[in-house]
């Protein structure tokens, strides 16, 4: 019961971006993922960045309102790389000799698309940020990644006032918008 | 209303910071204006999608800071201080897959080559030299082809018993002596056939096979000696160039071949032998080699398989030295005589070919059980 309270309290850690939850987390299962990777012909960076993906699905979830984890951590986050990592075998056309299917696995597969879904409009949005060209990246970096005010921006980036930068911010959002709205189909 | 002034409205309306008599102007536009409502949607779901990139990218980070600080404090381990002994092992376990593909391919290739290799490499000396005595189941062959033939005349090879092998053979003494090769008597006795088909029984006195020489005797009560032999046994080497003739059983019926003297040592220097240019057929093996002169200068014996036409012959002189040794070894062989002087000098191919005819015989070895 109080295990079960724990892992609650770590999700919510996880939803909002709590280093020492994440920590947490990260030390209690890293080594295993890493362990199956390594074992199915993966490299230590291949378990970092299946682990990492994982932990970002979980954090995903974790944030829906209408999240409900029906198994421990461990065996989420178990099932997602091993599924990750198989598909990621397959697509290299490396095979692998022995997966093991004695640990215990939970179906994934609807997670995974909501996953891959957001994956794939994070990317387009990265596009379109990397190609948006400075100052406008930073300065709507600094607004929604670094969450900083208007003020704070307008003294960082040198505006006379904050209505100048919020005007600036407008205008970057716009192209940004642009850029964004010519990969992404709103009708799709 | 300039596009940035929308876009802030819209920002601010969605965030829930317009008054709400501002909120009710707004709205009232949005109806209005179905372009404004359109965009207030978009904008909706753009700010969600940036908020989203937003976290993702903050998680991101926060994982990142996290497993390079677990690295630090040696929670997590990759690797860095372990030993080269593991990393072997973990390229071994990674690659062991590929590695035995490309083990048992290599494996495969090595197989074929040394297959392909064998199968087109000269064969080695063993089987450069062709026996031209005939194997078995050419023998069977024709003697069903022979019983179906002529069954009015019943065969002489005794029932039950198998021919081994076949040859041929030619008199060198009328009374019945025959000489063939060694080689063609593999079994105990033999049966001896002349041109005409008929069988006589004969019985193998002496076998040489050093020079690879035999003598076969016809005791037989239905052969009638001879009178002479048409042919006498050369004493002395013949020429190159010279042009000879043969006479055998390749199979049931005699067949002529015609060649010349290609060379006066045998295979790899033998000089117990000449080379010969004929063609020569497994049943060859026994005949007479004759020139022009109705002189035997040879026993055809063996060919060799790689060439075409390449055929040797164990030197004439040999059947003195070989009748010479029988004689010796047993008395009742004293009365051979080997005739010295060739009538057929200066006659025509034919004749010389239908006289020889009657002295040159299809030799069937067998085994008595």
């Amino acid at each position: 019961m109080k295990s079960e309270q724990n892992e609650q309290a770590l999700l919510k850690g996880l939803a909002s971006n709590d280093s020492r939850a994440i920590e947490t987390i990260y030390k209690d299962n890293f080594s295993m993922v890493q362990a199956f990777v390594l074992n199915n012909n993966g490299s230590y960076d291949d378990a970092r960045d299946v682990f990492q993906e994982a932990m970002i699905a979980l954090y995903e979830k974790a944030q829906s309102e209408s999240f409900v984890l029906t198994c421990q951590i461990k065996t989420y986050v178990y099932s997602i790389c091993r599924r990750l990592w198989l598909k990621k075998l397959q697509q290299l056309g490396r095979f692998s000799n022995q997966v093991d299917n004695l640990d215990e696995t939970i179906p994934v597969e609807e997670d995974m698309e909501i996953h891959e879904k957001r994956n794939a409009e994070f990317a387009i949005m990265d596009r379109a940020m990397k190609s948006l060209g400075e100052p406008c990246k930073s300065l709507l970096e600094g607004y929604y990644l670094k969450k900083m005010g208007m003020q704070e921006l307008a003294a960082e980036f040198g505006y006379t006032n904050a209505d100048n930068a919020k005007n600036q911010k407008y205008k970057c959002l716009m192209r940004l918008k642009k850029l964004f709205f010519s990969q992404y189909n709103i009708g799709d | 209303m300039d596009d940035i002034q929308l876009l802030a409205n819209i920002e601010s309306y969605l965030a829930g910071e317009m008054s709400p008599t501002e909120v009710a102007v707004f709205e009232a536009l949005r109806k209005k204006t179905p372009e404004i409502d359109q965009m207030v949607v978009e904008h909706k779901l753009f700010q969600h999608q940036i908020e989203d990139y937003a976290a993702t990218q903050n998680i991101k980070h926060t994982l990142h800071e996290v497993h390079a600080k677990l690295l630090e404090n040696g929670d997590v381990n990759e690797g860095g201080e372990l030993s080269s002994k593991a990393q072997v092992v973990q390229l071994w376990n990674r690659y062991k897959r590929v590695t035995a593909i490309a083990a048992s391919v290599g494996g495969i290739i090595a197989l074929v080559i040394s297959g392909l290799v064998a199968y087109f490499s000269p064969v080695v000396n063993g089987n450069q030299i062709q026996q031209l005595s005939k194997d078995i189941e050419i023998i069977k062959r024709n003697q069903q082809y022979q019983g179906s033939l002529i069954n009015e005349v019943k065969s002489k090879i005794p029932n039950g018993v198998t021919v081994i092998s076949g040859g041929s053979g030619f008199l060198i003494d009328a009374k019945g002596f025959i000489i063939t090769n060694a080689h063609v008597l593999k079994g105990t006795a033999a049966v001896v056939v002349d041109s005409k088909g008929k069988e006589y029984t004969a019985s193998i006195v002496h076998i040489d096979t050093k020079k690879d020489l035999a003598i076969l005797k016809i005791n037989d009560e239905d052969f009638t000696p001879l009178k002479s032999l048409p042919y006498s046994i050369g004493k002395s080497n013949a020429d190159l160039g010279d042009e000879i003739f043969t006479l055998g059983y390749p199979r049931n019926d005699i067949v002529y071949g015609v060649g010349y003297l290609a060379s006066k040592t045998g295979f790899n220097g033998d000089s117990l032998s000449y080379q010969i240019q004929i063609s020569a057929n497994p049943g060859n093996s026994g005949g007479p080699v004759l020139n022009n002169n109705g002189e035997v200068i040879g026993v055809l014996s063996t060919r060799q398989a790689q060439a075409d036409g390449v055929a040797f012959a164990v030197k004439s002189k040999n059947i003195y030295e070989c009748v010479n040794e029988a004689k010796e070894a047993n008395a009742d062989l004293e009365n051979i005589k080997i005739p010295g002087h060739s009538s057929m000098k200066g006659t025509s191919r034919k004749l010389q070919i239908s006289k020889v005819a009657d002295c040159v015989f299809n030799v069937k070895a067998f085994s008595k059980k």
